[in-house]
C-alpha cells in the first residue's frame, strides 16, 4: 500500500494527465468519493490511537483539499481548452457578403422631393396636391393666361378637348387651394407637370414644385429670402443667389431666380454656358387679378408664389447629365440613388 | 432679338465695356442669351481697290489684277468671277492670317506671282457666302484695315425677350432701357418727314377699325430695286440674323430693327383699286410670299385689293403683290394691327414671322408715321425713290388707350419692403417714357408711354421701379407669420410610409409616364377606356393610363432586355379613368417582381419567386396600416394568371389586385420568367385605425393543434375563417404552421395544420372549455368543408 505522499502523487499525477472532464470525474470518485482511496485512508484512522489521529487526520485532509484543489484546475482549464477550440471551430470568414434581399430604393426625384418638401414643411407649409387632368380655366384663366395670351405658346399644352388639359405646372393647385381656403395660406404644389415637347433637354412629363403664401403683409423682400434660404439649404452651400426680372402673366413683378453655378462654382462651364449662372426657379408676387380670380381680396392680401423644375435640381444636386434617363427607369441608374 | 452692339451703342453709349452692358441688359430683365464675334478672327486684311484686271497666262479661270493698297500697287492672282477693274475689295495682304489661322504668303500661281489675297465673305467668316469675292462700298477708304471699315470688332447679342417686352423688339427700345439704366442720353436718328416730290397716293379703306385701327401708307416712284444695300446695312441685318434680299426689303427690315414697326412694300403696278382692311371670308384664298397657298378663314385679318387678298396682315405679305425685280413703283405700308387681332393667326396656319412676333405681342401705335418716314428717306438715299405725300387712314377711337394708373410710394415701399426715394421713382419711370404727375404726398398719377402693352396695374409700376432699380439691390427678410397650431391625423398613414416599406423589401422606385401605348392597356384593360390625349407626342404615348402597370411592364422588359435578371419595381401617381361622372383621377401604389427571390449569391441558388413571395410585401406594405384587416380573395383580372390572381378588399370592399401577369400579356411583351404585379388604390388604403389597448391576462395560455384535410379547392382564408368564428372570444392567436399535399393525402385533398391558442384576462380556462371549442370548430369544419381529422 502506498505511503499519504505516494497517494498524494499519483493523484495529482493523474489529474494532471486528465484529458477531459470524464476522465476528471472518473478520478474524482476514485480519490475522493465514498470509497474513493483518499476517503478510504480517512477510514483507516480508527486503527490509530486518539493521540495520533489528530496530527494524521489533518495530513490526509490536507492531501484530500490538495488534489480537490487540483481536479478544480483542471477542470477549469480543461473548459478554457474546449471553449478555446469551439471558438477556432467556429471561426467564419466575415467578409463574404450577408445574406439579404437586394436593396430598393426611392427615385432621385422622389428623393429630391422629400428634400424640398421637408424645407418647407418645416417652416410651415401644408402640402396640397391636385389633378393632373385639369381644366382651362384653372390652368390658364385663373392664373390671368387668356386665351388668346402669348405665353400659351410657352407653355406646349397637351389636349384632351378644347376645354380639358394636361396641367402645365402645378399653379391650378395654387389656384384650388385659394378657392377653399381662407388666407393666411402657406402651401406648396408639387407634382407631375406636361408639355408637348420632347428632345435633349424636355421630356414631356417632368416635375415641378409651386409654393404659395398669401398673407396681409407680404414682401418681395420676404420671397427673395425665402427663396435664398431654400437654396442654400437645399444645396448645403453659401451660394450666390440672383434675382432677375422676367415675365410670368401671374405675378408682378416676376423674377427668375439664378444660383451660381454649382458644378464650377461660378467660373464658367459647359453646364451654366459659360455665364456662371444656373436659372433654377421662377417666382414673383402674386398677380392681384389672380387673388381675385380666386375670391382673395387683393387690397387686404398679398402673396408670393414660386416654382421650380425637380428634374432640373435633381440634375445639378446628384451631376445627372441626361434628363431622360429619370424615366427610362433603367436599374443601373436608379441603383446609383440607393 | 439679336441686334450689333455698335448699332445699340450709336444709340445711346455708356461708359461701360460689353460684358457690364449684357449684364445690366440682363438685369434689367432683357435675359442676354448669349454674344458672338460677328466675324471670326484676321488680321492684315485692308481696303483696296483693283486697278487693272487680265486674264491669267496660263489659266482659264484665273484673272491677274493690280490692286491698289493705298500706299503700293501689287499684283494679286484672283479666280472669282466678279473680279474686275474699278470695285473695292479686301485683300488679304502678305502677313495676314484669315480665319482659321491660315497665313498669307507670296505665292506663285501658274508662274504668276500673286502678292496676297483678295477675299470672299466666306473666306473672312462673315456669312457662308463663297460666289465671288466681297465688294466693298465705292467710297470704301483705301489703305484702311477692313475690320475698322466694316466695324468688324462688334458683338452680335442675342437678348431673349418675356412675350411683356414688345417694347424692346428694337434698337430704339433696348437703347431706351440701357440709357435710362446708365443715366445716359439716348440718340435718337433723325425722322423728319421728307417733302413728297409729286402727288400720286393710293387710296386705303379701313372696313375692320377694330383689328387695324391706323395705316399710313405712301407711293414711291422709280425705285431702282436694282441698286445694292449698303455694306453697313447688310452688315447690321446679318447681325441681327437677317440676310439681304433686296433694297426694299432690306429698309423695311432695317426700320422694324431699329425702330420696332413693321412695314411692308407692295407692288403698286400690280394692285388694283385700293387697299381694303378687312376681314377674309370662308373660302378666301392666299398664296403667301413663302409660296404656300392658305385657306383663310373668317378670324383672319386681310389687305386686300380690288383683286382680292393681298397679303395676311401683320403675318406674311402675299407672293402676287410683293417687291421683285421688275417694280418700279412701290406702295408702302405701316400700319397697327391690334394684337389680339393677330395673336394666334400666325400659329394656326403654322407661320411665325418678325413681324406677327411684333404685332401680337403690341407694336407702338404712334409709330406708323415716322417708320415710313426714316424708310423713305433711306429708299431715296438707295434707290432714287421719289416719294409722295404721307397718307394715314385711323379710326382713333379704337387705337389703345395709354393706361393710366395711380401710384403711391406706400405700396411701393410695403410690396418691395424697401423706402425708395420719391425722386428715384420720378426719374425710372420719367425715363422710361412715363407721363408722371403728383397727385398728393408720395402719391402720382402715371400715363404709361404707348409702346408698353404691358402696364395696367400698380404692380405693374413697381415692377418698372424694382427692375430699375435693381431686384438685387432689394433687401432681403423672411416672412413672417404667426405659429398656429399644426396637427395631423393620427389615423392618416402617408404614402411615404409605405413607399419606404417597399424600397426595405427590394423594390426599386420607377416613375413612368402618364401615358401610355393604347395597344398594350387595351390588352390588359380591355372593359376600360383610357382617355386618349388629343396632339399626343408620339402614337405610343397617346393615351392616359388607366393602372401603374402597362408603364410598370415596360420598365421591367426595358430591364430584361438589359441583362437584369432580377427586377423588383414599384411606383405612385394617378391613374386616369373616364366614367360617367367625368374624369376619375385616383392616385395609386403598384408594384412589380420578377426574377429570384433573393440575389444569387453564396448562400442562394437563385429559386424564382412566386406569389407568396409578393404577397408577403404587400401584407408587410398593408400591415403599416394598423388595426385594419386586409382579405385576400381569389378574384380573376383581365391582365392577371386566371389562377393566380387575388382580389385586395378592405370590409368587403375592392381596394387593389394581386396576381401573376396574364401569359398571354407575358408572351407579348417576351416576358419569359414569372411575374407578379400588385396594385392598390391609395384613395381606400390609407386610413389607420387606432391602436386599442387590451389588459395583459396573468393566467396562463392553452394551445391546441388542429390538422385537417380539405379538398384542394378549399380556400384557406375561408377555412381560417371558420375557426376564428367558432373559437370564441379568448382565442388569443392562430397560425397556419402547415400545408401539405402529396403521400397519405388524396391526390384531390390537402391538409391543413393549424395552432390555435386561447387565454382569458381573468381566469384559467378549463380543459372542458377547451375541448367543446374545439369539437365545435371540428364539427363546423366537417360540414363546411367535409373536413376530416388527419390523425
Amino acid at each position: 500500500m502506498d505511503t499519504l505522499s505516494q497517494l498524494h502523487s499519483r493523484a495529482l499525477e493523474a489529474v494532471r494527465n486528465a484529458g477531459n472532464p470524464q476522465e476528471l470525474e472518473d478520478l474524482r470518485v476514485r480519490f475522493l468519493g465514498k470509497k474513493g482511496e483518499i476517503t478510504a485512508q480517512l477510514k483507516g484512522l480508527g486503527a490509530l490511537s486518539p493521540e495520533e489521529r489528530p496530527a494524521a487526520g489533518a495530513k490526509i485532509n490536507e492531501v484530500k483539499t490538495a488534489v480537490a484543489d487540483a481536479i478544480s484546475a483542471r477542470k477549469a482549464e480543461l473548459e478554457e481548452q474546449a471553449l478555446a477550440a469551439k471558438v477556432a471551430q467556429e471561426k467564419i470568414d466575415v467578409t463574404q457578403p450577408g445574406r439579404r434581399q437586394s436593396l430598393g430604393g426611392l427615385h432621385p426625384i422622389t428623393q429630391t422631393l422629400r428634400r424640398m418638401d421637408s424645407f418647407f414643411t418645416n417652416i410651415g407649409y401644408d402640402v396640397a396636391l391636385g389633378p393632373e387632368i385639369e381644366d382651362d380655366y384653372h390652368n390658364f384663366e385663373a392664373l390671368n393666361i387668356p386665351s388668346h395670351h402669348p405665353a400659351r405658346a410657352m407653355h406646349d399644352t397637351f389636349y384632351f378637348d378644347a376645354g380639358t388639359l394636361l396641367r402645365t405646372h402645378t399653379s391650378p393647385v395654387q389656384v384650388r387651394t385659394m378657392e377653399h381656403q381662407e388666407p393666411p395660406i402657406r402651401v406648396i404644389c408639387p407634382g407631375r407637370v406636361y408639355r408637348c415637347d420632347s428632345d435633349l433637354t424636355h421630356t414631356p412629363m417632368f416635375h415641378q414644385m409651386e409654393g404659395l403664401l398669401v398673407d396681409t403683409e407680404v414682401s418681395f423682400a420676404d420671397l427673395k429670402g425665402t427663396v435664398e434660404e431654400f437654396l442654400r439649404v437645399f444645396f448645403e452651400k453659401e451660394l450666390a443667389v440672383r434675382f432677375r426680372p422676367s415675365y410670368f402673366p401671374f405675378t408682378e413683378p416676376s423674377a427668375e431666380v439664378d444660383i451660381e453655378c454649382v458644378i464650377c462654382g461660378g467660373d464658367g462651364c459647359r453646364v451654366c454656358s459659360h455665364t456662371g449662372w444656373l436659372e433654377v426657379m421662377g417666382c414673383g408676387m402674386v398677380h392681384p387679378n389672380v387673388l381675385e380670380a380666386s375670391k382673395v381680396d387683393s387690397t387686404r392680401y398679398q402673396g408670393f408664389a414660386f416654382g421650380m423644375g425637380v428634374e432640373r435640381l435633381a440634375m445639378l444636386r446628384y451631376g445627372v447629365n441626361d434628363l431622360r434617363l429619370f424615366f427610362e427607369n433603367d436599374l443601373k441608374f436608379l441603383r446609383q440613388f440607393n | 432679338m439679336k441686334f450689333s452692339e455698335q448699332w445699340l451703342r450709336e444709340w445711346v453709349n455708356p461708359d461701360i465695356g460689353s460684358q457690364a452692358l449684357m449684364d445690366q441688359i440682363t438685369m434689367a430683365g432683357l435675359e442676354v442669351d448669349g454674344a458672338e464675334p460677328v466675324a471670326e478672327s484676321f488680321e492684315g486684311v485692308i481696303v483696296a481697290e483693283v486697278t487693272e484686271c487680265e486674264q491669267h497666262p496660263n489659266a482659264d479661270k484665273l484673272q491677274v489684277c493690280h490692286v491698289n493698297t493705298g500706299t503700293e500697287t501689287v499684283q494679286v492672282v484672283c479666280g472669282a468671277p466678279n473680279a474686275r477693274a474699278g470695285i473695292k475689295v479686301a485683300l488679304a495682304t502678305v502677313g495676314g492670317v484669315l480665319p482659321g489661322d491660315f497665313k498669307i504668303k507670296k505665292a506663285k500661281l501658274r508662274q504668276v506671282e500673286s502678292h496676297g489675297m483678295l477675299c470672299s465673305e466666306k473666306e473672312l467668316g462673315l456669312s457662308d457666302n463663297h460666289e465671288g469675292i466681297l465688294e466693298l462700298a465705292e467710297d470704301a477708304p483705301v489703305g484702311e484695315d477692313l475690320r475698322d471699315v466694316l466695324g468688324l470688332n462688334d458683338l452680335a447679342i442675342e437678348v431673349d425677350l418675356t412675350p411683356n417686352r414688345a417694347d424692346c423688339l428694337s434698337i430704339a427700345g433696348i437703347a431706351r432701357e440701357v440709357g435710362v439704366l446708365n443715366q445716359t442720353p439716348v440718340s435718337a436718328t433723325d425722322l423728319k418727314p421728307v417733302a413728297p416730290v409729286h402727288d400720286d397716293t393710293f387710296p386705303v379703306t379701313l372696313e375692320d377699325t377694330a383689328g387695324c385701327p391706323r395705316y399710313a401708307g405712301r407711293v414711291l416712284n422709280n425705285v431702282n430695286v436694282a441698286a445694292q444695300s449698303p455694306i453697313w446695312m447688310v452688315e447690321r441685318l446679318r447681325r441681327s440674323g437677317i440676310r439681304s434680299i433686296d433694297p426694299v426689303v432690306d429698309v423695311t427690315n432695317y426700320v422694324m430693327l431699329e425702330l420696332g414697326q413693321p412695314l411692308h412694300g407692295f407692288d403698286l403696278d400690280r394692285l388694283k383699286g385700293g387697299i381694303v382692311v378687312r376681314r377674309a371670308k370662308t373660302g378666301e384664298k392666299l398664296e403667301l410670299l413663302d409660296g404656300q397657298t392658305i385657306d383663310l378663314t373668317d378670324d383672319v385679318l386681310l389687305i386686300t385689293d380690288g383683286n382680292g387678298p393681298l397679303a395676311m396682315a401683320g403675318v406674311m405679305g402675299g407672293e402676287q403683290s410683293g417687291v421683285n425685280t421688275d417694280t418700279r413703283r412701290v406702295f408702302l405700308e405701316s400700319a397697327f394691327f391690334a394684337p389680339i387681332e393677330i395673336a394666334g393667326r400666325a400659329r394656326q396656319y403654322g407661320l411665325h414671322t418678325d413681324a406677327s412676333h411684333r404685332f401680337e405681342r403690341g407694336v407702338d401705335p404712334s409709330l406708323q408715321e415716322s417708320a415710313v418716314e426714316r424708310a423713305t428717306q433711306l429708299l431715296m438715299d438707295i434707290c432714287g425713290a421719289e416719294p409722295g405725300p404721307l397718307v394715314v387712314e385711323e379710326d382713333r377711337s379704337q387705337l389703345p388707350e395709354p393706361a393710366k394708373i395711380e401710384l403711391s410710394a406706400d405700396t411701393a415701399t410695403s410690396s418691395l419692403g424697401l423706402n425708395i426715394d420719391v425722386a428715384e421713382i420720378e426719374r425710372i419711370l420719367t425715363g422710361l417714357g412715363f407721363e408722371v404727375s403728383a397727385s398728393g404726398e408720395g402719391r402720382w398719377a402715371v400715363t404709361a408711354p404707348s409702346w408698353r402693352f404691358d402696364m395696367e396695374i400698380e404692380a405693374d409700376l413697381i415692377e418698372e421701379i424694382a427692375r430699375i432699380y435693381g431686384y438685387n439691390r432689394l433687401p432681403v427678410t423672411v416672412p413672417k407669420a404667426a405659429l398656429g397650431p399644426r396637427g395631423r391625423a393620427e389615423q392618416k398613414v402617408s404614402t411615404d410610409l409605405l413607399v419606404d416599406r417597399l424600397a426595405s423589401l427590394g423594390y426599386q422606385e420607377a416613375i413612368t409616364y402618364s401615358f401610355v401605348e393604347p395597344g398594350l392597356q387595351a390588352a390588359m384593360f380591355p372593359k376600360e377606356h383610357g382617355i386618349e390625349l388629343a396632339n399626343p407626342i408620339s402614337a405610343d404615348m397617346s393615351v392616359m393610363r388607366v393602372s401603374l402597370w402597362p408603364g410598370l411592364l415596360k420598365a421591367v422588359s426595358h430591364n430584361l432586355n438589359r441583362q437584369q435578371e432580377r427586377v423588383r419595381l414599384f411606383e405612385t401617381g394617378l391613374r386616369f379613368r373616364a366614367t360617367d361622372n367625368g374624369t376619375e383621377q385616383v392616385p395609386m401604389l403598384a408594384g412589380i417582381a420578377t426574377g429570384s427571390r433573393l440575389p444569387k449569391g453564396w448562400y442562394e441558388t437563385g429559386e424564382a419567386l412566386d406569389f407568396f413571395d409578393v404577397k408577403g410585401d404587400v401584407e408587410q406594405v398593408l400591415g403599416l396600416i394598423k388595426g385594419v384587416g386586409f382579405e385576400f380573395v381569389p378574384g380573376q383580372h383581365s391582365a392577371l394568371h386566371p389562377g393566380q390572381c387575388a382580389r385586395i378588399e378592405r370590409n368587403g370592399k375592392l381596394v387593389g389586385y394581386i396576381g401573376a401577369l396574364h401569359p398571354n400579356q407575358a408572351r407579348q411583351l417576351e416576358i419569359k420568367q414569372p411575374t407578379f404585379m400588385f396594385e392598390l388604390r391609395l384613395d381606400k388604403v390609407l386610413k389607420a385605425e387606432l391602436p386599442s389597448f387590451t389588459p395583459l391576462s396573468r393566467y396562463p395560455a392553452s394551445t391546441r393543434d388542429l390538422a385537417v384535410v380539405v379538398d384542394e379547392d378549399t380556400p384557406v382564408s375561408e377555412l381560417v375563417n371558420s375557426v376564428r368564428e367558432k373559437a370564441g372570444e379568448d382565442l388569443e392567436n392562430l397560425t397556419l404552421f402547415d400545408i401539405y399535399r402529396g403521400k397519405g393525402i388524396d391526390s384531390q385533398r390537402k391538409s391543413v395544420a393549424l395552432g390555435l391558442t386561447w387565454q382569458n384576462p381573468s381566469r384559467t380556462l378549463t380543459d372542458d372549455e377547451i375541448n367543446n371549442l374545439m369539437d365545435s370548430i371540428i364539427t363546423t369544419l366537417q360540414t363546411r368543408f367535409d373536413a376530416a381529422l388527419r390523425s
